[in-house]
């Protein structure tokens, strides 16, 4: 018998919709093997379709996107209770993607932000949707921004921004077959196609950014500019790096790392190791953006209850 | 009484329509709503300039090219770094890639599932029972030649989803010879996928079904779209034309002046606000002249420029434009299909330009100030405005999506659907596909609409006296 596969969106961006088309001509195989009962991105099912399902019917539920309002919450528990495995699909749902950053600051802020302070909105009448009494409404906008991990239980996670197609198609014959354990374990440097130019012992003055400064090819942190490479998980063959761009580190920490900022300011640190304090300073102002920077797709897993400041 | 559809379906992100019923059971009032948001004009404050095209690329992922390259553009006015003719002609190939590659997703696996498939059981309106009706054939072009445009992307952009090679000044990453063989290879393929396209839509279009998807929705309103020095369509770069509905230039606006003639008005009951033209004025859901509701997109853009810059596509273009604009919702299609034969043979036509493989890829960026970033997503019109601070850090955002613009026309396009084919309450599976087919005329991206907030799904609740009185299923 076929398997019972669905797909499903939180707080996303359609990416990893996108990226399961992105296996192209497997995707046929694919359809061979298993069937969708639930994918709003491609066919036409509705959470009516989902409630009337027994508990356990589904066999594997991808689930992309943060948790970021109370219906992607909802959702993610009725998924969880339909499904034998549940599987956290790229950065969103792991890691909180960049969504994740909006945990640094206030939900009032950012409704503020947008339907308040805004140039080319008016709204005399100060509204802020919140719903229309009993006729429409609107789920809440949580406080934070969740991953999949911290509202229901998580059997397996793929990682990435969204998942490169290499990392994908390995961890879905791996759960096909009924196993968990895909993906690798070493840092991105280990792949990177600039790794050879890697020097044991970085020495530099201050931090470039990558607008700033003309690419030589060498590795990125020799050169000055900061490449998430040693913080990051490998799996995408160093996609960004081949195409003249420092790692942002979307495929999130080494595994059995879980703080991929920390692990990163730990390569950092032992760049400024022994240095007199004023270049240790100069060096650590030219971060600029510290939770931009080292936090940019797991910020919400840092702050999981939102309203941190960064103070850098 | 209230019909509700959640999730809305065969589209990017979430949305819900409630549609309520009067005592005899005809359609009243409906509401298309977003009930996502997640705040990017805020958590974008901070952080580095030149991150902005790889975070905003993640407001969609599909199409993150369009958030990648208006960022991009935004920044190359801010730090006043025009790239040089190499780079603008890397990126526009890019982003002809990226416009073949999305429209073939809407017309082969969302929208266009209504048009191909007719008024068909909800489990064959997917690409799978698509694939049964026309064959096995269809549907690996389909997949190889989204395949070839995303390859294409990749080779340019650096990855295939959320690009990463547009930096202030142009782009990261030179085109080599072979590349270049490669692109000019794989997009002549893609002309020919787009000819059949053509035919395969126009088999529909001669059929008495299509006059009925025709006569859902009609609605006179402006139009808004990006065009070049001689007012064809331009996905990448040029001004800014408004028509209004009798199709006479209202406005020519260069991008950076595109914020002073539009304004949002907000609803409470959607995360998703309504922007209208400033000078005429938002006057509700109405459309016609005196509303400043205007529309964008492939119906926008095709219905403000005078022709289209390569041969095939314009050759389409006098077919299409004959009696003048056309206002009928469901011409988005022809014009979708028009842009993608247009966006293969500028894939071609630029891969065949020798200024493609230059090695002069970048300007080095001056001082940081404000920049706007104007480019057509799939979708329409697209604006990124930023402030920037002496360290050229992110002080203010302002995005103003693709999506959004059509917001107030998309919720009267289902609402007159709806009104077209609801009557005496008699509501099933089919009847709701075709009310939802008025918003997937617009390959809606709710995710982008909702980069502030959130998304919503589609259900149908019937509410009867103020009172819940049945939840219906879409396969009632």
């Amino acid at each position: 018998m076929k398997r019972k596969i669905a797909m499903y969106w939180g707080a996303g961006c359609g990416g990893c919709d996108v990226s399961l088309l992105g296996i192209h001509e497997k995707l046929l195989d694919l359809l061979d093997e298993v069937e969708i009962v639930f994918w709003p991105c491609a066919t036409d099912f509705k959470y009516e379709d989902v409630e009337k399902m027994e508990d356990g019917y589904i066999d594997i539920t991808f689930y992309n996107g943060a948790i970021r309002t109370e219906e992607n919450e909802e959702i993610a528990k009725l998924l969880r209770r339909k499904s034998k495995i549940m599987v956290a699909y790229g950065s969103c749902a792991t890691e909180g993607c960049v969504i994740g950053l909006a945990n640094l600051y206030d939900r009032e802020e950012i409704l503020n932000a947008v339907y308040l302070n805004n140039e080319t909105t008016p709204n005399e009448k100060k509204i802020i949707p919140r719903g229309k009494g009993e006729e429409v409404k609107l789920p809440e906008f949580l406080p934070a921004v969740k991953t999949l991990e911290q509202v229901v239980k998580v059997d397996a996670s793929i990682p990435g921004c969204p998942p490169p197609a290499p990392v994908l198609e390995e961890a879905l014959n791996a759960l096909l077959e009924g196993r968990m354990d895909f993906g690798k374990e070493v840092a991105l440097c280990d792949e990177c196609p600039r790794k050879d130019t890697k020097p044991d012992k970085i020495v530099i003055d201050r931090f470039y950014r990558w607008h700033e400064k003309e690419d030589d090819g060498s590795c990125f942190l020799a050169q000055g500019m900061i490449c998430m490479g040693p913080a990051t998980r490998a799996g995408c063959g160093g996609e960004c790096t081949s195409a003249g761009i420092p790692c942002t580190g979307c495929m999130g920490p080494v595994p059995k790392v879980k703080n991929q900022g920390i692990a990163m300011l730990s390569a950092i640190a032992s760049i400024i190791e022994n240095m007199d304090e004023e270049k240790e300073r100069a060096i650590i102002e030219s971060i600029n953006d510290v939770a931009g920077t080292f936090y940019k797709f797991s910020a919400a897993k840092l702050l999981p209850e939102g309203r941190f400041k960064d103070e850098s | 009484m209230k019909v509700s559809i959640d999730p809305i379906t065969r589209l990017e992100g979430h949305g819900r329509i409630d549609i309520f019923l009067d005592e005899k059971g005809n359609v009243e009032k409906a509401y298309t709503e977003v009930p996502e948001l997640r705040g990017f004009e805020m958590f974008c404050r901070g952080r580095k300039a030149e991150d902005m095209p790889i975070i905003t690329a993640r407001i969609c992922g599909v199409c993150p090219e369009a958030h990648h390259m208006a960022a991009a553009k935004a920044l190359d006015m801010a730090f006043n770094a025009p790239p040089p003719e190499t780079a603008k002609k890397i990126r526009e190939l890019l982003y002809n890639a990226y416009i073949f590659y999305d429209h073939a997703l809407h017309l082969y696996y969302l929208g266009g599932i209504d048009v191909l498939m007719g008024d068909v059981p909800k489990e064959e309106r997917n690409v799978v029972g698509l694939i049964k009706k026309f064959g096995i054939e269809v549907g690996k072009g389909v997949i190889k030649h989204r395949r070839y445009a995303m390859e294409i992307v990749k080779m340019l952009g650096g990855r295939e989803i959320h690009p990463v090679t547009a930096i202030p000044g142009g782009v990261s990453k030179p085109v080599s010879e072979e590349e270049r063989a490669e692109i000019i290879k794989k997009a002549e393929s893609c002309i020919e996928f787009a000819k059949k396209s053509i035919e395969i839509f126009k088999g529909v279009f001669e059929t008495k079904r299509w006059n009925e998807m025709l006569g859902l929705d009609t609605l006179k309103t402006y139009y808004m779209g990006v065009v070049d020095s001689k007012n064809r369509v331009n996905y990448y770069d040029g001004d800014v034309r408004v028509v209004s509905p009798e199709g006479k230039e209202v406005y020519k606006i260069k991008p950076e002046g595109i914020l002073d003639y539009i304004e949002e008005h907000v609803e409470e009951w959607s995360y998703v606000k309504f922007p209208y033209l400033k000078e005429i004025g938002w006057k509700g859901l109405v459309d016609g002249k005196d509303s400043g509701i205007y529309r964008v997109g492939p119906l926008g853009r095709v219905n403000v420029a005078d022709g289209m810059n390569t041969m095939l596509a314009n050759k389409e273009f006098k077919e299409f434009r004959k009696n003048g604009v056309v206002h009928e919702t469901f011409g988005y299609y022809h014009a979708r299909l028009m842009e993608l034969l247009n966006a293969a043979e500028r894939m071609h036509e630029l891969a065949n330009d020798d200024a493609i493989v230059g090695g002069d890829i970048r300007t080095m960026p001056s001082e940081p100030g404000e920049g706007v970033g104007v480019v057509e997503a799939a979708r329409g019109v697209l604006i990124h405005h930023y402030k920037l601070d002496d360290k050229g850090l992110i002080e203010n955002v302002n995005l103003i999506v693709a999506t959004t613009n059509n917001n107030a026309a998309i919720n009267m396009s289902v609402a007159n659907a709806a009104r077209k084919v609801i009557k005496g309450g008699k509501v099933d599976d089919i009847i709701l596909n075709k009310v939802e087919s008025a918003f997937r005329c617009y390959d809606p991206c709710l995710a982008c609409a909702s980069h502030a907030l959130g998304e919503t799904p589609i259900i149908a609740n019937i509410y009867w006296k103020g009172k819940l009185y049945r939840r219906l299923k879409k396969d009632a």
